[in-house]
């Protein structure tokens, strides 16, 4: 059976650096920081009392207000970037069959402040539940695909995938293998995240994962630096439009990139610790680029997970090395989580966008807030510190790694 | 207007998203509305919630205007 080419033909973000996609890819190459203190709570007596918000953003500016309270703030964030990416792929202009268009969406962890809240209300209360009808549907993680599958009719294949911090690029390589399976013509994908909560940053304080550099929050996300000392929560959310080559060439459609190939892996190692040689890594992206059919020598930039963490910070260029050998000091390597922080499920989405518009471009993101070269990396290779670097960009390179030890890694390339 | 009705025709504003002048006594929340039936469990929590009431199951079903919860609340207000 012949597999079917899958092209990226819309895009839609909102994130800590930017609420479109273009405000997005510009603060991305001017190096922008979203971190900053947490408006969302009272976080005084948190360790970590700053975050990468999203800002400036009204939902009701997007969603009739009463649509909007039923929609926990991941789906909101899902539904304001997946109608980006619908508008910007003008796909339902050409009044495809919509039995044959599926959307597929990550979050790691979904309604978490529906969850808190709800909670709360019943532990204030004298113990007589009052549940609203609305909480589980609120907080169930595969409900964003639900809301925009009804805002569009999209009756094709339809639900989430949960990998923590890889969820949104396991959506995206399943999506890419339904449409070359023939299963779709096109698939709205990526992930949302919304957990700048009280349990969130409570929870991740907890596990001893987050910076608490809380007199410089802009500073925070260093990844590769030696100072380094955890990640910078993110919340937002990406979508991408994937679509089946013959279709999107028939309605003559705008294509940014093609899906090159996906690969899959775990550690089985720990459930939050990488495993220190970054086994899982290597395999991850050596069947990626198998799946893809590409050699070592054909990418040309690597967008990281590093998260700024002591050891997945070491763990990762290990594995690139391992796998890319020489030529791991020929391409660009950044962590865009150094602007963005880390948007758990949504790392993926917003990171494929970035590799998709580093190819686009021919321009590669930096990693910003590098200071102190690490000993235990090897700052031979080119973590593009600082400042964006033009270069021909024809493949690029997405991995995510998520607690559980899952990993997945994305490869995109320039439409030949 | 009387209290109890001004205070159940805000909780229907602000649950269904309607304007003022939509909310008339026969108004039923499913046809006239926009309701659907987890939008009327939830105003029927709101009702408790806000007149410190418990409307029994049963009787939540024969409540389906906005007139017939004026009239249950005012029987049933403490």
């Amino acid at each position: 059976m012949e597999l079917k080419r899958v092209v990226v033909t819309g895009l839609g973000a909102l994130t800590p650096i930017g609420n479109t996609v273009e405000e997005y890819w510009n603060a991305l190459l001017s190096g922008k920081s979203g971190a900053a203190p947490i408006k969302q709570f009272d976080a005084s007596k948190f360790k970590t009392q700053f975050a990468c918000e999203i800002k400036n953003f009204d939902v009701n500016d997007f969603i009739d207000r009463k649509d909007a309270r039923k929609l926990d703030q991941f789906s909101q964030y899902a539904m304001v970037s997946a109608t980006e990416a619908m508008v910007d792929s003008q796909l339902l202009e050409s009044n495809p069959n919509r039995d044959r268009i599926g959307v597929i969406w990550g979050s790691g962890i979904g309604g978490l402040k529906t969850l808190q809240d709800e909670h709360e209300d019943f532990m204030n209360g004298d113990g007589t539940p009052k549940f609203n009808p609305f909480f589980i549907p609120k907080m169930i993680v595969d409900i964003a695909a639900g809301h925009i599958s009804i805002k569009y009719g999209l009756r094709g294949p339809n639900y989430a995938t949960v990998s923590a911090c890889a969820s949104s690029t396991n959506a995206i390589i399943d999506a890419f293998n339904l449409i070359r399976l023939g299963k779709a013509d096109a698939i709205v994908t990526g992930g949302s995240e919304a957990a700048v909560t009280i349990m969130g940053v409570g929870g991740f304080n907890g596990l001893r994962a987050l910076s608490m550099r809380n007199d410089s929050p802009e500073t925070a996300s260093r990844p590769f630096d030696k100072d380094r000392d955890g990640f910078v929560l993110g919340e937002g959310a990406g979508a991408l439009i994937l679509e089946d080559y013959d279709h999107a060439i028939k309605r003559g459609a705008k294509i940014y990139a093609e899906v090159a190939g996906g690969g899959m892996s775990s550690d089985a190692y720990h459930i939050t610790a990488p495993h220190p040689d970054g086994i899982g890594a290597r395999n991850v992206m050596i069947e990626a680029l198998k799946d893809a059919e590409l050699q070592p020598e054909d990418v040309d930039y690597i967008n990281v997970h590093g998260t700024s963490t002591p050891l997945g910070d070491i763990a990762e260029p290990k594995a690139i090395k391992h796998v890319f050998g020489e030529h791991s000091y020929k391409l660009n390597i950044s962590s865009t989580k150094s602007m963005t922080g880390h948007l758990l499920g949504a790392a993926g989405a917003i990171e494929a966008i970035a590799c998709i518009l580093a190819v686009k471009h021919d321009i590669v993101p930096p990693t910003i807030n590098h200071f102190t070269d690490d000993p235990e990396i090897d700052n031979k290779m080119n973590f593009t510190f600082n400042k964006a670097q033009k270069r021909k960009v024809d493949v690029a390179l997405s991995n995510t790694f998520g607690f559980g030890g899952h990993n997945t890694s994305a490869i995109f390339k320039k439409l030949k | 207007m009387s209290d109890i009705k001004s205070r159940v025709v805000s909780i229907i504003i602000d649950k269904l998203g309607v304007e003022e002048a939509e909310v008339t006594t026969e108004a039923s929340f499913t046809n006239d509305l926009g309701a659907d039936s987890l939008d009327t469990v939830e105003l029927i929590m709101e009702f408790e919630k806000e007149f410190n009431i418990a409307i029994p199951d049963d009787q939540a079903e024969n409540i389906q205007t906005v007139g017939q919860a004026v009239s249950y609340i005012t029987e049933h207000a403490k």
